[in-house]
């Protein structure tokens, strides 16, 4: 890697308050004040925000895209899983 | 000279300033160093020309006779512009409009925490806008101050020399015309002399951290306040008000 180049940073914003913080996408910067600066004026500028992580790309690790098959697909048959199956109370309308 | 002279006078004063700034940060668009810093500094040349459209809108009410923010921002030429002449310093580099950021920044934050205070409505909501903004623009240019001062030998260098050309422009911030003296008399604006202290404390803080020194000069140039402009400011009016000394009254 070119060491003139400044480091990358993936930046997280929430929306509002109650709501996650959402990968929004990544940026530039030479140390942290400048990456939350930098998140601040290149995805903030039309009120998306109301707080803001960053956190140096290199800090991330992924699942290997090749084990795609073992991870994923086994949940794909077990409907089961998710809630619809059981009975719910009358009462309960936002489930 | 009546109330309403006084403040349209000053409101002008203010106007100009920050439209000159900001005509100065926008001319990095396209230009900036990396992409986010383009856009940082463009982002606060869009503040600073929003603050001055609120000003100069209102210098319009007060003017009456068809005067239009338009009029008063592209219409006026170079001998009718009140503002300082650090405003206008051209950007030369990275070093240099930070600086000149920073500088006044440091004087623009404390100019609109009193014009919280002001008796004058309007300009007390505006300011009570612009603050918000302006606190951002300190801590941004204070951030770049620390982080070239105290960078590389070559960025502290080319720091320095931004700080020992520009100095000499920093004292005419706090030298009152006579129509910011007339404001002041009248509650709608501060005493400049009030603000130098904090001003210089800002800039010593700030200046210790970033490893530079304060020229021992106090000499100072001035004029701009009373229309005795450097011959930069021609040229930044002459792109500015091309488009409306061509074709007169042209809207989009």
């Amino acid at each position: 890697m070119n060491q003139k180049e400044w480091p990358l940073w993936e930046v997280f914003i929430r929306a509002k308050q109650g709501l996650n913080h959402k990968h929004v996408g990544s940026l530039h910067a030479a140390d942290i004040k400048m990456a939350i600066e930098n998140a601040r004026d290149v995805y903030t500028r039309r009120l998306e925000g109301v707080s803001i992580w960053v956190v140096e790309s290199k800090h991330l690790h992924a699942s290997e895209p090749a084990e795609q098959d073992s991870l994923f697909e086994p949940a794909g048959d077990k409907i089961y899983r998710h809630p619809t199956f059981y009975d719910l109370p009358e009462e309960l309308n936002h489930m | 000279m009546t109330d309403t002279a006084t403040t349209y006078n000053y409101l002008l004063h203010l106007a100009d300033n920050s439209m000159i700034l900001g005509q100065r940060c926008g001319e990095w668009c396209g230009h900036g160093p990396v992409l986010e810093q383009d856009i940082a500094l463009t982002n606060i040349a869009l503040d600073l020309i929003g603050e001055a459209r609120s000003l100069y809108q209102y210098a319009a009410d007060l003017k009456g006779d068809g005067a239009t923010e338009d009029t008063e921002a592209f219409l006026r030429d170079v001998l009718a512009y009140r503002n300082v002449l650090l405003v206008e310093q051209p950007n030369t580099d990275w070093a240099y409009t930070i600086v000149r950021q920073f500088f006044y920044d440091a004087f623009h934050a404390l100019l609109h925490r009193e014009l919280m205070n002001s008796t004058d409505q309007r300009l007390k909501e505006i300011a009570t806008k612009t603050i918000k903004e302006v606190t951002y623009h300190l801590k941004w240019s204070s951030e770049w101050m620390i982080r070239l001062g105290d960078g590389t030998d070559i960025s502290h260098e080319k720091m320095q020399k931004a700080v020992d050309d520009l100095w000499e422009y920093t004292g005419e911030l706090f030298m009152p015309s006579a129509i910011e003296t007339a404001a002041a008399n009248a509650g709608i604006a501060p005493n400049l002399i009030d603000l130098k202290a904090e001003w210089n404390d800002k800039i010593k803080t700030i200046f210790e951290i970033a490893t530079l020194s304060i020229p021992v000069s106090t000499y100072s140039q001035k004029g701009g306040k009373n229309g005795s402009h450097t011959e930069h400011l021609g040229f930044i009016l002459t792109d500015m008000q091309f488009l409306q000394r061509a074709y007169p009254g042209a809207k989009w």
